[in-house]
This record gives C-alpha cells, structure tokens and sequence, in this order.
C-alpha cells in the first residue's frame, strides 16, 4: 500500500498535501496563554507527574480536525488535560468547576 | 547493534494501523535501505515512556537515506540524516 495512505495524520515529513503551503518561519512571540502552558508542563516534569514523551502520545492521538485547527500550545493543554485525567491527577468533576469558575 | 557503515533496511512495521502508539520512525522511510552513520549512544524506549510504562534502554543511530530511495522526484544524490532506534533496523 502507499506509504502515504499508512501514515499517521500527524506524521506530516514530506506528506505531498503540504508539499505546496510555504511554511512559516516568522519567530512568533509567545501569548500570555502559551507561556502558562509552557510553564505548566514544566512543573509536571519537575513533579514527575507527566513526562514530554507523554505530551507527544497525547498531541498525536487529538483527531485530525482538531490537530489541525489548535494552535501549538492549544494541543499541549489537551495532551495535558487528557494525561492528568488518565492518571487520576484530576478528576472531570474538578476539571468542569474549574472550567467553569471561569 | 549496528556498526557504522553497515546497510540496513528500516523494517516494513505499521504498528499505528493497530491501536495507539507513539513512534519516532517517520512514515516514509519505512522500508527503505540505508547506512549507518554512528551509533548516537543507549535511550530509554520512548514508545514506552510516551505510556508511562518502565523502558528498556535502547541503542540510536544516526542512518543516511540516498533522498532518491525515499522521494523518486527528489535530487536522488541529496542525503537525509534521520535518528532512528536499533529496534526498527534490520539487515537486508
């Protein structure tokens, strides 16, 4: 079968879809979002709660809609979120309260 | 454990037409035969720490692809460098 049709959706090197879209290579500065993010990986890192070969599995298992719409950080928060609730750090009742006391 | 300059093939496997998985193998260099640069030194196996699982500490190499062999359209002489672990080499 053609490699192509095989591959994961987010196994992106040389998928002839992209071949044709410029890529961005503009420095982007960092939004006040993004850094808590980044901020928060760190301390469940440093925690030992949550590790970036864990991150990766939860950013490449988001559905391909959705991989491709959220932003770089905005799939971080979703792997984070879909770990700690694998692994009992929160519970979907803390993680609605929290959503919602918003 | 692969020496430098030994050709190997990267094994036909797609274990992500089977269940959840995390690899580092890119899709388009499956099956393909290339050379073995240098032995990059012994991680553990992140298709098991992206599970959380324990992970056996396994040898990476850096292997050289003829672009060629990967994307007919290429300039076929170009090289590609890829990092890839000793568990998806095998000898052709």
């Amino acid at each position: 079968m053609d490699k192509e049709a095989q591959r994961a959706h987010h196994d992106l090197g040389g998928a002839s879809k992209f071949m044709c879209e410029p890529v961005d290579i503009e420095p982007h500065t960092p939004t006040a979002f993004d850094r808590e993010v980044d901020a928060l990986r760190q301390m469940l890192a440093a925690k030992k709660l949550m590790t970036v070969d864990e991150l990766r599995r939860g950013i490449e298992a988001i559905p391909e809609a959705d991989y491709h719409r959220l932003s770089y950080y905005r799939r971080w928060i979703r792997s984070i979120t879909d770990t700690l609730l694998r692994h009992g750090v929160i519970t979907e009742t803390e993680l609605r309260a929290a959503l919602g006391a918003e | 454990m692969f020496a430098a300059g030994e050709t190997v093939r990267v094994k036909d496997a797609w274990p992500e037409a089977s269940g959840p998985v995390h690899i580092r193998t890119p899709h388009y260099v499956r099956g393909v035969v290339g050379e073995v640069v240098r032995h990059l030194g012994d991680f553990p196996n992140p298709e098991d720490l992206a599970f959380a699982r324990p992970a056996e500490r396994r040898p990476l190499y850096h292997v050289r692809f003829r672009k060629g062999a990967i994307w007919p359209e290429a300039r076929p002489d170009d090289e590609l460098l890829i990092e890839i672990f000793g568990h998806w080499l095998e000898r052709p």
